[in-house]
């Protein structure tokens, strides 16, 4: 077959998956761009044309502000936190001790519980009046008084972010878990005739083979935090006085809640380039980590 | 050296006690919730195990009294199966040839790169259009509409799997069986599927956990009984005014028996795709 008529032939068993993904896709993502110029409201008129104005007001918003910081800091914090316990947990995983197969196919567990019914446990644990946590923390005497953990705008995001490393450390640690598994034994043992301890070996035996699969977690990890929804819907719809008010949450309310469809558009595009700028910086660090380990 | 090893042997249970009761205490308490009477969940001190055993609240749940509250459950149980049932089977049909067209035909294989990017795409971006288009088209609180919309989703996901299973079977298996003189459709149906069968279950079960764990859409395109899906029933029972918190706990139970059953079932598969890409947040 030549060349040329392959290429055809591939072209139209694509054909079905890419007019799909134009139609669900390609055009909702063009329309929201035409939105995003208008001053169009979620029901009744098409709007009218207003130029750059949503962004501007948008861009100098205080509301956008203070949600891409509260973004940032879920983000960061959660991703961070969820990188350090994956790696410790494969770590130990890796070690030898009874119960181990048991362990590893627990950790299977939070990642296949769904999203919500996380939120939801976690809510129903985090519950003011009759909460588990209240009640373990004070019947083992390190609380006082039975406190509002969603409820106040101090403790509500630390409350999410917590709730959100349960459910995803587990995956790292089972990304790291593989990695580590495939570092071969006769290196370490050379490492250890060396007399590397268990820090530098760590640091400089085992890291270069985790790092890969590593960043390609912390990429996933990363956009999924900075696109976080539902957890937070359910958790506390983004209060206290919006304290767990991410980006999401607050596009959501502009263009649902209060029905301003154009500005939420606006909106939408920001995080969406927010988060393009996020991968392809994530993509450069990636090429240059694979790139100094080859 | 003895005495350090008895040390580390001890360190490392202990370790692995303490991450056996990191995982297992919340679930386990998801549990105790949903087979404790109401007031034993409303004691103060609180009661870590019910004095008295109470399954009846999964009787409650999956009944189907009209107007009950069994009745609603029992609906977007329903409408998760179907909504996440079609729209796996979707997504394999689209992506089985679009992914093995790209793992033969490198040259096109840029457009399947801007199929993966829209990973990126925050749901939000899409929202508003989807929803006018839904509502042209009179799909609102629908389940077919819903299953549409879940391709966003699992159509690039399902063609990323798909095109890594197909690059690990050899072409010259194909080519030879050209050579025997078996048609391009013959040679796919005998020889390529059967040896891709193994991804393709691993897709689809990865594609219908995805629809069944999907939230954002769900709670802005479905709006009663008709096509609510799970989990926009258990974020109403949670963020509504039950005061039973057992009953929310059992939807809670009831909901993550599915995925968590594959999830036992299926870990080295799933460990081995996620490890591949690293997936589903």
């Amino acid at each position: 077959m030549s060349g040329t008529s392959m290429t055809t032939r591939a072209w139209l068993l694509l054909l079905p998956l890419l007019a799909v993904m134009v139609a669900v896709i390609g055009w909702p993502l063009a329309d929201t761009v035409g939105l995003s110029f208008t001053d169009a409201k979620l029901v009744g008129t098409a709007g009218n044309f207003v130029g750059i104005d949503n962004y501007v007001k948008t861009i100098s918003g205080s509301n956008f502000q203070r949600s891409l910081i509260t973004t940032a800091e879920f983000a960061i914090i959660s991703v961070f936190a969820e990188m350090v316990l994956g790696v410790l947990a494969a770590l130990l995983l890796n070690q030898q001790f009874y119960g181990r197969t048991v362990l590893r196919g627990l950790m299977i567990l939070p990642w296949a519980l769904p999203t919500v019914v996380n939120a939801t446990l976690w809510r129903l644990i985090y519950n003011p009046e009759y909460g588990a946590l209240n009640a373990a923390l004070t019947q083992i005497g390190l609380l006082d008084a039975y406190r509002s953990w969603l409820g106040e705008p101090g403790t509500a995001l630390a409350s999410l972010i917590v709730a959100d490393c349960w459910k995803n450390f587990p995956l790292v640690a089972l990304i790291a878990l593989a990695a580590l598994q495939a570092v071969p034994r006769d290196i370490t043992a050379a490492s250890l005739v060396d007399g590397a301890g268990p820090f530098s070996r760590f640091r400089f035996v085992i890291l270069p083979y985790l790092a890969g699969p590593l960043m390609v977690a912390l990429v996933l990890r990363t956009i999924e935090a900075f696109k976080v929804f539902d957890i937070i819907w359910v958790m506390t719809r983004g209060g206290p006085a919006n304290s767990t008010r991410t980006l999401s949450i607050l596009v959501y309310q502009e263009a649902f809640s209060f029905q301003r469809a154009g500005s939420g558009a606006s909106l939408a595009l920001i995080v969406t380039l927010l988060v393009a700028v996020l991968a392809a910086a994530y993509a450069a660090l990636v090429r240059k980590t694979a790139g100094s380990n080859a | 050296m003895e005495r350090k090893s008895v040390l580390f042997f001890l360190f490392i249970h202990a370790c692995a006690l303490l991450l056996a009761a990191v995982i297992l205490a919340p679930l386990v308490w998801l549990f105790v919730m949903s087979i404790s009477p109401a007031a034993d969940l409303t004691a103060k001190p609180l009661r870590w195990w019910p004095q008295a055993v109470d399954f009846s609240r999964y009787g409650v749940l999956l009944s189907s009294v009209e107007n009950s509250a069994g009745a609603a459950f029992v609906a977007s149980l329903i409408n998760s199966i179907a909504v996440a049932g079609m729209a796996t089977i979707a997504a394999l049909g689209l992506a089985i040839p679009a992914a093995w067209a790209v793992s033969r035909t490198p040259a096109v294989g840029w457009s399947l790169y801007m199929v993966i990017a829209t990973y990126m795409l925050p749901p939000v971006a899409l929202a508003v259009p989807l929803y006018f288009g839904l509502s042209h088209l009179g799909l609102l609180n629908n389940v077919f509409g819903l299953a549409l919309v879940y391709l966003t989703i699992l159509a690039p996901f399902t063609t990323w799997l798909m095109k890594s299973g197909f690059d690990a079977i050899p072409k010259e298996i194909e080519a030879a069986a050209m050579m025997d003189g078996a048609g391009l459709f013959a040679t796919l149906r005998i020889i390529t599927l059967p040896l891709a069968a193994p991804v393709m279950a691993t897709s689809a079960l990865f594609a219908f956990l995805l629809a069944w764990d999907e939230f954002f859409y769900a709670l802005l395109f479905t709006s009663d009984l008709r096509a609510k899906t799970l989990t926009v029933a258990i974020a109403d029972l949670a963020g509504g005014r039950v005061s039973d918190y057992g009953l929310i706990a059992t939807a809670g139970v009831l909901a993550a028996l599915p995925p968590v059953a594959i999830g036992l079932i299926m870990q080295r598969a799933l460990i081995s795709g996620l490890t591949s890409g690293g997936v589903k947040g």
